[in-house]
């Protein structure tokens, strides 16, 4: 059959043939293996995105773990805080009692003592007013036996003007 | 005074006077060999090729390749392009069992150079597929690396200018395969079959009937593809034919178009296959006429 172009069927299906060596050819030598290594490359990358995804996930664990733990502290310390202050609140009471305890005492040994220092005073104070009196009465006596040996008071006072003596001398 | 004497003398932008002699001397001297060579050119003929072939009988040649055929190893004569062709796969796949051996176990993963352009041209037509059709693409992507990389490689070839030995004994420069009808054909027919191999795959019935009806597709495809290569095997043969355009027109006419035809043909032709692969291999929408009704009648 005579076709136009010299078109060939003999030369269609040669370079068809032509066509499929190379195009199998190409397939296994170049589009395979870049292709592979392609799919490698990405699997690579995949798996690091992955992995990092990975680490950031646990960062974010850990802060958070981090976080509540530091909450749980902070509630520790100011349960803590309060019972210190609870605590101190406590012994400055204590203290306070105590010291107001051993004022109350020292007063209380203060008074006593002062109130023996008194007495002892007192006593003393009497003795001396007694040993005073007896000696005030003791001279008494001994003027009123004096005045009684040297006559009445008027002959005396009469003797003092006279001679300038209460023993009669001049 | 005489200091100023032994100065040379300068021009208006500084420069020595002699120095600008020298360079026009030059140039006058460049023009006249050129002036020369053209009136040589001129007077030595007008026609090139030296074996009397009419304009007719090169353009003739050069659609129906009747004339200069070339013998496949003594079996038979064929046309220029079955031999470009042959040649064309030869480096192809020398050169990627090349690549293969030496330079892809080397790959890195921070690519270089060379493997940057492998991985494109592999991730190029991959990409494409992938893109143009969703849902099948293994095969769709291979075939179009091969496609294309022998579209582009094949125009290239040309720009090389392998000589062969006709059947009759005169010396040719070898075509581009794909300027051959029978290797456009060939390709396009391949195209349609891939097609058809995808419809039938993808969507079953469905599928080959889409295909089909896109009956005018190996067609165009394959004309397009002649057309568009001939149409630059015709102008590069009308240019080299007459001496007078063999200058300065060839860097335009034989490398610049060459190139773009090799882009644009690699890319149209593999874009359509793709386009009508991935169309044709949807899986087709299930019917829900029933149900539509029975929730509207509800």
């Amino acid at each position: 059959m005579n076709i136009p172009l010299n078109i060939d069927w003999q030369q269609i299906l040669l370079h068809l043939l032509n066509f499929a060596v190379l195009a199998g050819g190409l397939y296994w030598l170049l589009y395979s293996p870049v292709k592979a290594f392609l799919a490698k490359r990405e699997a690579y990358y995949q798996n690091l995105e992955e992995e990092a995804q990975k680490r950031t996930e646990a960062a974010a664990r850990m802060e958070q773990d981090c976080r509540q733990q530091m909450e749980l502290l902070e509630e520790e310390i100011r349960v803590r805080r309060a019972e210190a202050q609870s605590e101190l609140r406590r012994s400055i009471q204590a203290q306070t009692e105590e010291a107001k305890e051993q004022a109350a005492r020292i007063l209380a040994d203060a008074r006593a003592a002062a109130s023996l220092e008194r007495d002892k005073m007192m006593r003393s104070a009497n003795q001396e007013l007694s040993a005073m009196a007896a000696a005030a009465a003791e001279k008494m006596l001994l003027q009123a036996m004096a005045l009684k040996a040297e006559g009445n008071p008027y002959d005396q006072f009469l003797r003092m003007t006279e001679g300038g003596g209460t023993d009669g001398s001049k | 005074m005489l200091l100023y004497r032994m100065l040379p003398p300068f021009g208006r932008n500084g420069k020595c006077v002699y120095e600008m002699k020298h360079k026009k001397q030059k140039l006058l001297l460049w023009l006249g060999i050129l002036g020369v060579l053209l009136v040589g050119v001129f007077l030595t003929g007008s026609r090139g090729g030296g074996h009397g072939e009419s304009i007719q009988t090169a353009m003739r040649d050069a659609v129906l390749h009747d004339v200069n055929r070339i013998s496949l190893l003594g079996l038979k004569d064929v046309n220029p392009g079955l031999i470009s062709a042959m040649l064309v796969t030869a480096v192809l796949l020398l050169a990627a069992a090349l690549l293969r051996v030496l330079v892809i176990p080397r790959f890195q993963y921070v690519p270089g150079k060379l493997q940057l352009v492998l991985e494109e041209a592999v991730g190029m037509f991959d990409r494409m597929a992938r893109s143009n059709s969703p849902h099948r693409n293994r095969f769709l992507g291979a075939y179009l690396f091969a496609a294309g990389t022998y579209i582009f490689v094949g125009t290239l070839f040309e720009l090389f200018g392998f000589q062969a030995v006709t059947a009759g004994g005169a010396s040719i420069a070898l075509p581009a395969p794909l300027s051959d009808v029978n290797a456009a054909i060939s390709l396009g027919c391949l195209s349609y079959l891939v097609i058809l191999s995808g419809g039938a795959a993808g969507a079953g019935f469905h599928g080959v009937m889409a295909t089909l009806k896109e009956f005018s597709l190996p067609i165009s495809m394959s004309f397009r593809l002649f057309g568009a290569l001939l149409s630059g095997l015709l102008v590069t043969e009308l240019v080299y034919y007459y001496v007078q355009l063999s200058f300065l027109l060839p860097v335009v006419v034989g490398v610049l178009f060459t190139l773009l035809h090799a882009l644009i043909q690699s890319y149209v032709l593999t874009m359509l296959t793709a386009l009508f692969y991935g169309e044709v291999s949807e899986p087709a929408p299930k019917k829900e006429k029933k149900k539509k009704g029975r929730s509207a009648q509800a």
